[in-house]
């Protein structure tokens, strides 16, 4: 019993480790997909923050409809160092909706 | 313009409408498919591990590794919860994921989510499990017990399937519905150079992942499961 036991809260101290500590060691580069969007554009640092000189995908892309969100770019209002708070707001709200659609699913078997 | 900064998944207006519409509807089919085939995954002693799954792939996916000087990756996590959980769960974990992270911390443009999940929910585990599956059952037929470490090399080589694979759904995206700046071919190559790499990174996530529950539970990994029932007694 203590062996069940000990799996889930490894499980869980792992989850919570990674999206509140490790986190904040992530690499800040755009991620393949992202620089594959950026391709033939440079970002130059303007008086009114970060634009795109060339010509590329991202150039189509449009703000985020949520942008304005309080936990937009996993940031408590935007505020600097807050990562590691949003992410773990990010699993638990993970595990709420996953856990309780999973459990609705597992119910609704006849 | 400003340069949106963080984003790990597809922004809103990357494909035109039309193609974002046509992907939102494959993603919901899909969706409605898994639901209802996840009724024979899911009993009261997997649903834990179903939702810490999700979380658990939410919280890696926050972890962006190295890749490239300048280019980074992260997991998809496709291969990973469909080889604990079974692939009609892992589809909707990966989807659920995708759903928080587009509407709670606008990662991921809310148009297009259809195109995200079909790439990654949907792509990247019939990929990542397709090939599991595969080589596990060459696996058996080589030795009736797998060792956990041949679970890993497994999951690993599942999980960098699974990535390029998702990776090339999102050139056919570009291919029906891109702004087009690049050649097809160029991003294609580009998609795909790239995602081999991060498979790599996928699949040491995944293999480590998957032999570490395979050794403290063997018994609730899907995989493993699946395969003992298909054996008659």
């Amino acid at each position: 019993m203590k062996r069940t036991w000990s799996f889930w809260v490894a499980f869980a101290a792992a989850t919570l480790l990674i999206a509140g500590v490790v986190s904040y060691f992530a690499s800040s580069s755009p991620d393949g997909l992202d620089s594959a969007t950026l391709r033939g554009c440079e970002v130059v640092e303007t008086a009114d923050g970060e634009e795109l000189d060339g010509h590329c995908m991202a150039q189509h892309a449009s703000e985020h409809t949520l942008s304005a969100s309080p936990l937009a770019d996993y940031a408590i209002g935007g505020r600097d160092g807050t990562g590691g708070i949003a992410g773990l707001i990010g699993v638990l709200v993970t595990v709420a909706v996953a856990g309780s659609a999973f459990w609705l699913i597992a119910r609704s078997k006849r | 313009m400003t340069v949106q900064t963080l984003a790990m998944h597809m922004s809103d207006g990357i494909v035109n409408a039309p193609t974002s519409l046509v992907f939102g509807a494959i993603a919901v089919a899909a969706i409605g498919l898994c639901a209802a085939k996840a009724r024979d995954e899911l009993d009261e002693r997997t649903v834990p591990l179903a939702g810490l799954v999700a979380a658990f792939v939410f919280a890696v996916q926050m972890v962006n590794f190295p890749i490239l000087p300048g280019v980074s990756g992260h997991l998809l996590g496709g291969a990973l919860a469909a080889i604990l959980v079974g692939p009609y769960t892992g589809a909707l974990c990966i989807a659920i994921v995708l759903v928080v992270q587009s509407l709670l911390f606008a990662d991921g443009g809310v148009t297009a989510l259809g195109t995200n999940i079909t790439n990654m929910a949907v792509i990247g585990v019939a990929a990542g499990y397709g090939t599991a599956v595969a080589l596990y059952s060459i696996a058996r037929r080589r030795s009736n017990e797998v060792p956990v470490s041949g679970l890993g090399v497994i999951a690993f080589v599942a999980a960098l399937v699974g990535t390029i694979c998702a990776a090339m759904g999102f050139v056919v995206e570009y291919a029906f519905g891109g702004a087009v700046v690049t050649s097809l071919g160029s991003v294609a190559g580009y998609m795909f150079g790239t995602h081999a790499l991060i498979g790599i990174g996928e699949g040491l996530i995944t293999a480590v992942t998957v032999m570490a529950v395979a050794r403290s539970r063997p018994d609730l990994v899907y995989l493993l499961r699946s395969a003992r029932e298909e054996v008659p007694a």
